[in-house]
């Protein structure tokens, strides 16, 4: 919080306000004076002025050790007269006493009268010998280093440090190209000591496993003996590694980080939805990484959620919309395979037909899965409850990411508790028709030979599994890169997926796949005959749904914003 | 600011325009005199003559992959070339050198490097960007081909064009 110093308010009235007094301290920043609050970090501060100081190993996430050096600054505390009080030079304002000496900003909290100036000769000085000093040892490996182009080594070299190394001595060799963990791999040369990885094993993920041995020059970071940097989170200390020296094993080598598309999305791989940045080239997704949401995941991503992307780019992908025809399903134009499911469906009356829809679907999907129930006449619907170990950090026990969504918008009610239905009635012959859409029905415990005697069996899917050759309709959908949409997350937070690359093949979007099969089946576009207005677009489905759930109204897709919006339960803060 | 470029003042003589023309005419007759007696020939018989001894220092010909004296492929796969090139002519797909081999220091090289010669435009962004000195523009000029597969460049033939560069910098030896 920052409130700008009126140039008119007397500095003793300030003072004597008891409003801002109680909370808020002045502090002078390069000549200006600033309000913050009390407990404010310097180094925050400064950045809040505008004035960002380099840093290497202050997160502020994280603990400040005061290792790296880089934030120093000089500082000077108010002058005090005989009587305790701030002597007040002509402007009315406290005369500093500026200290001899640098401090460093990132283990400062902001006090009444602060002085600071963070690009004097001294400042600029110091940074220039820490960068000197960083650099001695530091590898010439930047063409093949992959923190090239995201490195604060390199950017904090170009601002502030020296175009030639001084340094003609022979380099201190270290380890390189070690396995830290199955995940990540240190190259103790381009480490510089800054300890926000080791910090983050203790603070965070609470797996103390790294540490600093050896001495001076020939220090280097290492696992404990017979430890290894294994835990879920492993992969966020890549991220906040300010240089080269933890990498991430799974994007090693893979993709310079300058090519990535950056697309802000979220991660579908438990109810948390943790904010992601999704890194992409020519359709093919690269990496995730998280991105800063207080709300939900504060900047950290659990690595089970990072990596699994995979499958999106998987040769199990269905490309082409298929229809049984004899005995053997055939490649079939889209509208083809939408008429065909839709006739087959209408042989059957609602009581003979089962829905089986998931809890990874988003809101957009869920609720025209729910109008296709209605306008089927289907009372047999459900999705399948999806659980894992979690823990106390990020990870949900629940894998499903928008169970919650499927809860509001009416879908089920008891996820899972129909379940029984749907298997009993398949295997006793009574349900005839099976709509599954993003989930396998053999895992829920019928048997192939059960799913391929059913006269109809209609899958919407994005990878192909073993019941798809039982399925007499096969329509491919988008994964979650692939697709806008929304969903509530596991505390009742709304957030929106954004499209990142295109779908594979002659795959198509969710909705519309719906959308279609709804028309088909209906003749109509629109919800009822006296709702004006058919589905044309992902907004179409969002603005419709929020006309009948109140939790969704005066939303839309783009209202969400980047990090969602709280529809119920209460802000988890981090 | 507009600049005013003054006329020359010509003199009489200049003012005439009769005295420049005979000396032009003058040059035109000496050539056409050489010519005549065979002293000077402008045309080149291309393809049995080459250009290639005429070439001159800077001539920029077709970008290929150069092996230093230990014979390590120069190229580490930094993508700076791909980065900067303008009409996106060159494609590298990087790999990982195991350990256990003679340059494993190096950690990464170049599994696939494709230049598409239709694409290039033979700017020599490639040759100046690149941190290894891996990449130079030869003086091979004449690129042909009977399809657009022909004309792209894989790593194989990038480096036969290449050859073997020397004087250039080792900074991946064990010592540095």
């Amino acid at each position: 919080m920052l409130v700008e110093h009126e140039q008119e308010h007397d500095y003793e009235t300030l003072m004597a306000d008891p409003a801002t007094s109680a909370q808020l301290v002045n502090v002078q920043i390069n000549g200006v004076w600033h309000q913050f609050p009390k407990g404010t970090r310097l180094i925050e501060a400064c950045e809040q002025a505008g004035s960002y100081i380099p840093r290497y190993c202050y997160h502020k996430k994280l603990t400040s050790p005061g290792n790296c050096r880089m934030c120093l600054i000089e500082m000077g505390l108010p002058k005090m007269g005989p009587d305790r009080k701030p002597e007040l030079g002509e402007d009315g304002k406290p005369v500093i006493n500026w200290m001899p000496r640098p401090q460093i900003s990132c283990a400062q909290d902001v006090s009444e009268g602060l002085g600071v100036r963070t690009d004097s000769p001294l400042a600029q000085e110091c940074r220039k010998g820490v960068m000197e000093f960083l650099l001695i040892n530091h590898p010439l490996d930047c063409p093949i280093c992959d923190q090239a182009g995201e490195c604060r080594l390199q950017e904090f070299s170009v601002e502030y440090g020296n175009a030639e190394s001084r340094f003609l001595e022979n380099k201190v060799k270290k380890p390189k190209n070690i396995e830290l963990g199955p995940r990540v791999t240190l190259d103790d040369e381009r480490c510089i000591l800054c300890s926000r990885c080791i910090r983050f094993c203790q603070e965070i993920a609470h797996d103390d496993v790294l540490g600093f041995i050896d001495r001076g020059s020939h220090s280097v970071l290492t696992a404990h003996p017979g430890k290894r940097l294994e835990n879920n989170y492993s992969l966020n200390t890549v991220d906040i590694c300010p240089v080269g020296a933890l990498t991430s094993s799974d994007f090693r080598f893979q993709m310079r980080v300058w090519f990535l598309k950056e697309t802000k999305s979220f991660c579908t791989s438990c109810a948390t939805g943790c904010n992601t940045i999704i890194g992409t080239r020519q359709d093919a997704i690269y990496r995730q990484t998280p991105r800063e949401n207080n709300a939900v995941n504060s900047s950290w991503m659990c690595d089970y959620g990072r990596l699994n992307f995979g499958y999106l780019q998987s040769d199990k992908r269905l490309l082409q919309p298929e229809i049984l025809s004899g005995d053997k399903l055939i490649a079939a134009e889209w509208n083809v395979a939408i008429t065909h499911a839709a006739v087959q469906l209408k042989h059957f009356s609602g009581w003979e037909i089962a829905i089986l829809a998931s809890g990874r679907m988003t809101n957009e999907e869920l609720w025209l899965t729910s109008r296709l129930a209605k306008i089927l006449g289907v009372e047999l619907i459900d999705i399948v409850p999806r659980q894992g170990p979690g823990d106390d950090i990020l990870l949900s026990t629940d894998r499903n990411p928008n169970m919650n969504g499927a809860q509001i918008l009416g879908v089920t009610r008891w996820p899972g508790a129909r379940l029984r239905d749907i298997t009993d009635g398949i295997i006793s012959g009574r349900v005839k028709a099976l709509v599954a859409l993003g989930e396998n029905p053999i895992e829920i415990g019928l048997t192939f030979a059960q799913l391929q005697a059913l006269p109809a069996f209609v899958v919407m899917n994005l990878l192909e599994d073993e019941s798809i050759s039982a399925a007499t309709a096969v329509l491919p959908s988008f994964g979650f890169a692939e697709k806008r949409g929304s969903m509530i997350n596991g505390k009742g937070r709304l957030q929106r997926l954004n499209r990142s690359v295109r779908g594979p093949g002659e795959a198509r979007d969710d909705w519309e796949i719906l959308r279609d099969l709804i028309q088909a089946y209906s003749g109509q576009n629109s919800e009822t005959d006296s709702r004006p207005g058919g589905i044309h677009s992902i907004e179409d489905v969002f603005r419709q749904m929020s006309e009948s759930f109140p939790q969704f109204a005066g939303l839309s897709l783009s209202k969400i914003g980047d990090l969602g919006v709280q529809i119920f339960g209460t802000e988890a803060t981090r | 600011m507009a600049i005013t470029v003054s006329r020359p003042k010509l003199n009489w003589s200049e003012r005439l325009y009769l005295p420049a023309i005979a000396a032009g005419m003058a040059i035109t007759i000496k050539h056409f005199k050489n010519m005549l007696f065979g002293r000077t020939k402008v045309t080149m018989q291309y393809p049995e003559e080459k250009w290639d001894s005429h070439m001159p220092e800077h001539y920029r010909g077709a970008p290929a992959l150069v092996r230093d004296d230990t014979g390590r492929v120069r190229c580490v796969a930094c993508q700076l070339c791909e980065f900067i090139c303008p009409p996106r002519a060159i494609k590298i797909i990087p790999g990982e050198i195991p350990a256990g081999d003679r340059f494993a220091k190096v950690e990464k090289f170049p599994h696939e490097f494709d230049i598409d010669m239709i694409r290039c435009i033979y700017c020599g962004l490639c040759e100046e960007v690149c941190p290894e000195q891996a990449i130079y523009l030869r003086k091979d000029y004449a690129i042909t081909g009977f399809t657009r597969a022909d004309m792209v460049h894989n790593k194989e033939k990038l480096l036969e064009i290449g050859g073997v560069m020397h004087g250039v910098v080792l900074k991946w030896n064990e010592k540095k």
